[in-house]
């Protein structure tokens, strides 16, 4: 019995010693930058780094009135330091998310420090500006001195910390990212119905037809899954401008005036007839794979047993195509939610979906916690929906029909 | 029996929406083509170019985008990108194809799971991450970090294709060489190589045209010198539009078709 277990055991470590070197390669080249980025979401140690003494003292405050002297003294002393190391910038700003207004109370604060260099520091810093005699300016600075926090995941959900410590709604006008997401669920909801709708007839004449003119067809759909996305991205902005082809059709036809040319770019529509596009080869292909699998003669079969063509599509075929309708319903969605590129070029400002936020807040807000976190939650959502795809189809036959 | 055989009205409607479909999926992309030869720098059909007036009708697109040192810049980059990008996704997908192609491998289905992550990991999350571990390690704006960013981002796609036409493999034949007195490597070389091959080339340019469309990535770790064409194309979509974008994207169509062509091509080979 021991003689042929150890070929088998080489056998088996040869495989491995051949994914090693991927596995390996996307370890450090994709799963380490994602983990890099979970961690910037709840990992922030800048304000806890420049003003270390602060924020202990600050631990024995009971949040109540002004904070002790010694607070006092110690901030004045750490961030007259971050303004000469020029971290007060970076400080600055994160104090001033958990409390807006508070940005030019450090800078500002911070630069005119300089010049003193004597206390007693509560009325000196006072003098400056009175928000330092504002109990929430101390509050703003603690929540911002947790080195591991979960502030960036409440915030994400249009949550915050209260000072006394318990979590509560945003101001409402403040709460934009759960509508966000709602919106973003929505449109990928929209965009995989519109691509079962236009995807179920074209996979089903496919797997109908002889090879030959499958194959053309096959090319016809291939043809947009293959073209360059921005290419597509441009042909719909060519198509749908308001100086566009569609519209000067429709011009030209009497069915539209010159002046009541149709907004269909740059918003909403853009985006889901543009996404729609993009995503219909995902939905058909793996459609037409299973269709091709579902012998004809079921229908003739339940046709010859008096069915009409409604029951015989409702009883025998459409059962045996819900294969295909999970798998490419699935792939439509999960790519769809995630997605970046065709809503920032055509979503104009009511088209944007949670990515687009992403993209924000990671280019132009710097908010770089809050977008790790958006990030985090919409990595969950994709890979539940990624766990389900590979329950029911295999991850292995993923994309390519 | 008597349903299928009559041309009904249901059957003409299913035809004419299956037309339409193919319209919208093909349609778009194809009114790019003549556009790009507009005269005048417009996005829609002049009055000339419908009448087919020669002079409404021109190729000055084209001649911009050959003089223009941004767009053969990028090429170039595109190239180089694409190219490095490519040969490391085939080597290591095929490479780690091979080996989950054998059923004996432990955790096979996890393994395969985290291989094709990157496929449905929004693209947008991976770039954020790539873009703080990459300049991290001193890769941002370098051509090496968009290389190894964009193979990680292809290499899905080798496995895929590499994995498909391994289930076709008969194993029969690698154990007939051996008893022949081949050795692993020249059963490999000889007898497995060939016939897998067109999936390998296939997976190859799924994985180059991943990284010859791939924008975000470059968006958020390339510098001025690693612009690439879908860049290029990025911010002239978003801030100067003008018609030499119809004459890349022209270029792009046709690139595509090639790609799409070969790919079939190899795929029937590969079942026959």
């Amino acid at each position: 019995m021991k003689v042929p277990v150890a070929p088998e055991r080489r056998a088996q470590l040869r495989a491995l010693g051949l994914v090693a070197p991927l596995l390996i390669f996307i370890g450090v080249t994709f799963i380490a930058p994602l983990a890099t980025m979970l961690t910037r979401s709840v990992h922030d140690p800048v304000v806890a780094d420049a003003l270390p003494e602060t924020l202990a003292l600050l631990e024995a405050w009971d949040g109540t009135g002004t904070p002790p002297e010694a607070v006092y003294a110690a901030a004045a002393r750490e961030l007259e330091r971050a303004a000469a190391e020029r971290t007060v910038g970076q400080v600055a700003g994160r104090v001033n998310r958990v409390q807006g207004g508070l940005r030019s109370v450090v800078t500002g604060t911070a630069r005119e420090l300089e010049d003193l260099d004597r206390g007693p520091w509560r009325e000196a810093m006072t003098a400056i500006d009175d928000a330092w005699a504002d109990p929430a300016t101390w509050h703003a600075i603690r929540t911002t001195g947790e080195r591991f926090t979960a502030r960036h995941y409440l915030n994400a959900v249009d949550l915050q910390r209260l000072p006394d410590g318990s979590v509560a709604s945003q101001p409402e006008e403040r709460r934009i990212y759960l509508r966000l997401f709602w919106r973003t669920l929505m449109v990928g909801g929209v965009i995989t119905l519109l691509c079962l709708l236009l995807g179920y007839p074209i996979a089903h004449l496919i797997a109908r037809s002889p090879p030959h003119r499958a194959n053309l067809l096959l090319v016809l759909v291939l043809v947009p899954f293959w073209t360059s996305l921005l290419v597509r991205t441009t042909a719909w902005i060519v198509l749908l401008q308001t100086q566009g082809v569609l519209n000067d059709i429709l011009v030209a036809t009497g069915l539209v005036s010159d002046d009541g040319r149709l907004a269909m770019v740059y918003n909403m529509t853009g985006t889901i007839v543009a996404m729609t596009h993009v995503l219909l080869p995902f939905m058909v292909l793996p459609l037409y794979s299973v269709m091709r699998g579902i012998p004809s003669t079921h229908m003739n079969a339940a046709a010859s047993l008096g069915a009409t063509p409604l029951q015989a599509f409702l009883r025998v075929y459409w059962p045996q195509s819900l294969p295909g309708v999970g798998a490419g319903a699935l792939l439509v969605f999960i790519l769809a939610i995630g997605y970046y590129i065709t809503p920032a070029l055509v979503g104009g400002s009511d088209g944007q979906l949670i990515s687009n936020m992403i993209a924000y807040h990671m280019q132009t807000s710097l908010n770089w916690g809050l977008a790790a976190a958006l990030g985090g939650v919409l990595l969950a959502g994709v890979l539940v929906l990624y766990a389900l795809y590979d329950r029911l189809v295999g991850v292995e036959r993923m994309g390519l029909g | 029996m008597t349903a299928a055989t009559r041309p009904g009205l249901g059957r003409m409607a299913y035809l004419a929406f299956c037309t339409l479909v193919f319209v919208f999926l093909v349609a778009p992309i194809l009114v790019i083509v003549p556009l790009s030869f507009n005269a005048e720098p417009y996005f829609t059909f002049t009055e000339g170019m419908l009448r087919l007036d020669p002079d409404a009708w021109s190729l000055r697109w084209y001649r911009e985008i050959i003089e223009n040192e941004a767009w053969t810049g990028s090429l170039v980059n595109s190239m180089v990108i694409g190219v490095s990008a490519t040969v490391i996704a085939t080597v290591l997908g095929t490479l780690a194809a091979l080996g989950l192609a054998n059923p004996a491998v432990p955790a096979r289905r996890a393994i395969m799971g985290i291989l094709i992550s990157p496929m449905v990991t929004p693209v947008i999350i991976a770039a954020a991450g790539m873009f703080f571990f990459y300049s991290g390690l001193g890769l941002g704006q370098t051509h090496l970090g968009i290389i190894l960013a964009h193979a990680a981002l292809g290499v899905p796609f080798v496995v895929v294709t590499v994995t498909a036409t391994l289930a076709a493999y008969d194993p029969n034949l690698t154990r007939a060489a051996a008893s022949l007195g081949a050795g692993p490597w020249t059963t490999f070389r000889r007898v497995q190589f060939p016939l897998i091959a067109p999936g390998v080339i296939s997976g190859a340019l799924f994985a180059f045209a991943v990284s010859f469309d791939e924008v975000v990535v470059v968006l958020f770790m390339g510098g001025v010198d690693q612009r690439t064409i879908p860049r290029q194309m990025w911010s002239g979509i978003r801030e100067q539009i003008s018609p030499a974008i119809l004459a890349v994207a022209t270029f792009l169509i046709a690139f595509a078709a090639l790609l799409l062509l070969t790919v079939e091509w190899l795929r029937r080979r590969g079942r026959a």
